[in-house]
């Protein structure tokens, strides 16, 4: 790898790439995120490389493990290029048959194809299945063509071109001007205009200047930053660089959890390999710009990945958030001029510069332009990853995209923002998508995590379980927030025991009121958000756990009881043998009655109760129905067979 | 812990004080936890007085300031995996090891954790024992998975 | 210095520059309520009791005056409906703690607050920081600080150093509002084996 001293050997150097590489020539893509890794990518691969040298085509097929598809609900997931024909959940036995039929004798394996799960239709193409088809990856999308520990392949797909774009022919002023009129708004949460936040640091009067990758990416459910960090950590790294010469500033740093191991060793790797080609270090491309990047890991507090206390814990000190009312791209890092944007923010950038500001104003709506990616979780067919235009609709994407809701369930609600957002009900399903109009129906963009609940979420422990998670990730440091989760949670707990009073509802909504009025820092602001949105659109539900202790959706443990339905039980004794407390009563042919004192609402028995039979039931708010007779529980056999 | 091994990693930070967590986290990857000694050593030579460095050991979840177990169970608690029913699997978890997380067992045979979103939501209810990853874990199933740890 | 002219309840208060809003509402001497602030150290912003509103043309804001910077024809009241309550929520949630501290108990006469109003917790800290904040800044000991986060969050000592350091200074006792600090030493205090030396045998 040889230094690149000005655009025009990088162009060179990339028509050379392209000059080596045939677009016809076989190459199986296998994803290689950390999503497909947990669903046995790893072994794919090694079977992948061991059939190829197997067959003696090493010379003849190119084997690329690449970033994140984004489809992870069928993952491990190959790609046949150049036909470009998608196989989904494969195992390391079906290797050998892909390389045979697929690569040599050009023929489609219809199991591994998608089916669509109305028409069974198989579809070939990843551009022709619904959930790619109806996205728009404009940042996402390069994942699947390129090995993230090869710098060559992102040059391939004209990597780093903005970036010599921009040394060769733009002044600084220019670069914030072009975000600026962009309209990129933040992607961590804040939803802050990027090029505002640049402008002023830039203008700035500091001669340290400091740029920031939020790579701490903690709302449980979200993992865009990740797979993107992952998979194209070139497009994050471009980006940093472009807005470092934007604001005048020689170092930046990335920020990343120590949770993402694979990130971590992806991004520095990317640098590694970057200093090598000289995009970073000393003159970069020849144009005089030095900058240099550190990469720092998180050690496990979601409060750190908070802007001001990220950068308190790049300085070595704990990462508590400041209490100063000074915006840290005047007074940031050490007190310096510093621009912190989250991972998916910077990665917008390259393309901003080489499409233009107009063309991203394109896509998006009229306060929030450009694509977001979100990562579609929950009680949704089609788990994964998906990037949008902004202004697409709720229902577009869950149903469109997220294929619905699996098993005949009904959809009750979208959670979007993490731990900072709302629930969104079914009457609001046709919402566009965008900062403002989140917040205003009292949820947030947050950093894109959207979990899909179905009727057996029950909201009131939706609001417990993001209260708790946010107690648990509390610094401490302001009684608003310390105090008040305390408090909050306390309660949310009672009233899912069914230990919930009168008042207890108007007591959460004054001590949300102090902590949204008086916290430090966001995470106290934004706390009460989950219980003020599940309160606004389903207090009925908590009105039920309050006054008649009943959980309609039969979650809570403490309000819901099993039984089984005796004129469903056919005795066939698997919930009795699985019963971890013995509380299952009966025999063979003799009808099972569960020993409501014994029971611990493990909930084993409703699971392993074969579909055909559905014989066990969950109630709550009421007792469970009188065991019918003893005489009665036999089950005569009639002589015919049922 | 040997002191020539936490030296090093402070040199290979510059032995800048900016590097504190970064220092803590290399010995805690090394060692599996940070004794006393460590951080005293830690505190003398990137001159950061001791207060800090305990306050930072207790307020991250990567540190252990007591021995890790030989397995480590992550149990995920993200939002999608409960929603899919996290909470049954931990607590079924917790009543066959006889530990809470952040515990370690007296046999230090596991240690339990939960963390929140190991990106695996396809497969949720996810549990990972030693960096392998369990999907669709139903609570019934858990004791199955941990018996094959010894 | 330039000179900063400020409006603090209906007074025309003149700063320094670089003083906050409860430094120049002291300066003039309109009294704000505070737990966690101290003329010695840095501010902390923790406690949030020193909220105040300020107004606007067609709005108003609240911020916390311990860290806010004056500034020109700020227009500032320290009472209102609105930071009365958000006083009375902060003492409640406080007094859950520690019911019987002495600065606790007057700010919740003046603000009504119901030291019943939550269930009582098992710790009085109630972590104004000012024992951690003093041994830092003025002693440069380091003797006690914060361990953990959250509402696990609590303050240790650590028994090398108070054993060496605490006995013949004691300078954060008198900060406490509650009491908890004493405790918290007294603790560290029979924990250290040996016991630090030398000592008189009363206490």
């Amino acid at each position: 790898m040889s230094r690149l001293n000005s655009p025009a050997e990088l162009e060179e150097f990339r028509k050379s790439i392209l000059s080596k590489r045939d677009p016809d020539k076989p190459c199986i893509t296998l994803c290689s995120g950390s999503a497909c890794h947990a669903t046995g990518s790893r072994e794919v691969a090694a079977s992948i490389e061991a059939e190829i040298k197997k067959q003696g085509l090493s010379a003849a097929v190119d084997v690329r493990k690449t970033g994140c598809h984004g489809f992870c609900e069928r993952g491990p997931i190959i790609v046949i290029h150049p036909e470009k024909i998608c196989y989904f959940q494969i195992k390391p036995e079906d290797v050998p048959e892909i390389v045979s039929r697929t690569i040599k004798e050009k023929q489609v394996i219809e199991r591994l194809l998608y089916s669509d799960p109305n028409t069974k239709e198989k579809i070939i193409h990843e551009s022709e299945i619904p959930f790619y088809k109806n996205q728009e990856r404009l940042v996402f999308g390069s994942n699947g063509s390129i090995d993230p520990k090869r710098i060559d392949d992102y040059l391939a797909i004209d990597g780093y071109s903005a970036l010599a774009k921009v040394l060769a022919g733009m002044t600084s002023g220019q670069v914030v001007e072009e975000v600026k009129k962009s309209n990129l708004r933040g992607r961590g949460g804040g939803g802050f205009p990027a090029g505002r936040k640049w402008e002023g640091s830039r203008n700035a009067p500091d001669e340290i200047k400091y740029v920031i990758v939020n790579a701490d990416e903690g709302d449980p459910g979200a993992y865009m930053d990740r797979s993107l960090l992952e998979g194209n950590p070139h497009a994050v790294l471009e980006g940093l660089i472009i807005g470092a010469y934007a604001i005048g500033s020689h170092e930046g740093y990335i920020y990343v959890r120590q949770e993402y191991p694979l990130a971590v060793e992806n991004v520095n790797i990317a640098i590694q390999q970057a200093e090598a080609y000289g995009f970073l270090g000393q003159n970069i491309l020849g144009s005089g710009f030095d900058f240099t990047v550190k990469v720092h890991q998180g050690a496990g507090a979601f409060v750190s990945g908070e802007s001001t206390a990220l950068m308190t814990a790049l300085e070595g000190r704990v990462g508590e958030p400041r209490p100063k009312y000074i915006r840290s791209n005047i007074k940031g890092l050490w007190g310096k001029p510093s621009v912190l944007n989250n991972v998916e923010t910077w990665a917008n950038v390259p393309l901003i510069i080489n499409q233009g500001a107009d063309w991203f104003t394109r896509f998006g709506t009229d306060g929030s332009k450009g694509t977001k990616i979100f990562s579609l979780v929950g009680k949704i067919t089609n788990t994964g990853l998906v990037e949008v235009p902004m202004g697409m609709t709720l229902r577009d994407i869950i149903y469109n995209i997220g294929g619905g809701i699996p098993g005949d369930k009904k959809f009750k609600a979208v959670q979007t923002g993490g731990p900072s957002g709302g629930c969104l009900p079914e009457e609001l399903l046709d919402l566009e998508v965008g900062f403002d109009e989140l917040t205003k129906a009292g949820s947030m963009m947050g950093s894109g995590g959207m979990i899909v609940m179905d009727e057996d979420t029950c909201m009131v422990d939706v609001a417990r379980y993001f209260i708790d998670f946010l107690t648990d990730e509390s610094c401490g440091k302001c009684v608003p927030c310390r105090e008040g989760l305390r408090q909050m949670l306390k309660k949310l707990t009672n009233i899912t025991k069914g230990k919930g009073e009168e008042g207890d509802i108007e007591l959460l909504e004054e001590i949300s009121e102090i902590a949204k009025e008086a916290s430090l820092c966001a995470l106290g602001t934004s706390a009460p958000n989950p219980f003020l949105s599940t309160v606004r659109y389903f207090r009925d539900e908590y009105e039920a756990h309050i006054k008649e202790k009943r959980c309609p959706a039969l979650s809570c443990k403490e309000l819901i009881s099993y039984y089984i339905d005796s004129g469903k039980c056919r005795a066939c004794m698997i919930c009795l043998r699985k019963c971890p407390a013995d509380a299952v009563d009966g025999g063979k042919k003799k009808i099972h009655i569960i020993d409501q004192e014994k029971c611990t609402k493990c909930g084993t028995c409703f699971e392993v109760c074969p579909s055909r039979f559905s014989a066990v039931k969950k109630i709550s708010g009421e007792p469970v129905p009188p065991p019918i007779p003893e005489e009665e529980r036999m089950i005569i056999r009639k002589s015919k067979a049922q | 812990m040997d002191i020539d091994k936490i030296d090093q990693i402070i040199d290979e930070h510059q032995g800048e004080a900016s590097s504190l967590i970064q220092v803590l986290l290399a010995i805690q990857s090394e060692n599996r936890w940070l004794p006393k000694e460590a951080l005293e050593r830690v505190s003398e030579k990137l001159q950061v007085p001791l207060i800090r460095i305990q306050h930072i050991a207790t307020f991250y979840k990567a540190f252990s300031l007591v021995p890790k177990g030989r397995h480590e169970i992550h149990i995920c608690m993200g939002t999608a995996c409960h929603v899919r029913g996290a909470m049954r699997v931990l607590e079924t978890v917790q009543d066959l090891t006889g530990i809470r997380p952040g515990e370690t067992d007296l046999d230090l045979k596991f240690s339990l954790e939960t963390v929140n979103c190991l990106g695996c939501c396809a497969l949720g209810p996810v549990m990972e024992i030693d960096g392998k990853t369990h999907g669709k874990v139903a609570p019934g199933e858990s004791a199955g998975v941990l018996k094959n740890y010894e | 210095m330039t000179e900063i002219r400020l409006q603090i309840d209906g007074k025309e208060v003149v700063a320094k520059e670089g003083m906050t809003v409860l430094e120049a509402a002291q300066s003039a001497g309109v009294s704000i309520p505070t737990l966690c602030h101290h003329e010695k150290l840095e501010p902390f912003g923790g406690c949030r009791i020193c909220i105040v509103e300020l107004e606007f043309r067609d709005w108003t804001r609240r911020v916390v005056s311990c860290v806010y910077p004056a500034e020109e024809n700020l227009v500032v009241r320290t009472r209102s409906k609105k930071i009365d309550k958000i006083r009375k929520m902060i003492l409640e949630l406080l007094l859950a703690h520690a019911p019987d501290s002495p600065e606790l108990q007057d700010l919740a006469q003046v603000y009504g607050a119901d030291k019943d109003r939550f269930e009582k917790e098992t710790s009085f800290c109630i972590h104004c920081g000012l024992c951690v904040r003093y041994c830092d800044e003025v002693k440069k000991k380091n003797a006690v600080g914060f361990v953990d986060r959250g509402i696990r969050k609590e303050i240790s000592f650590i028994p090398e150093i108070a054993s060496k350091e605490c006995w013949n200074c004691k300078e954060c006792f008198p900060l406490c509002p509650t009491e908890a600090l004493q405790a918290a030493y007294l603790l560290t205090q029979s924990l250290t084996s040996p016991p630090p030396s030398p000592e008189p045998a009363s206490e």
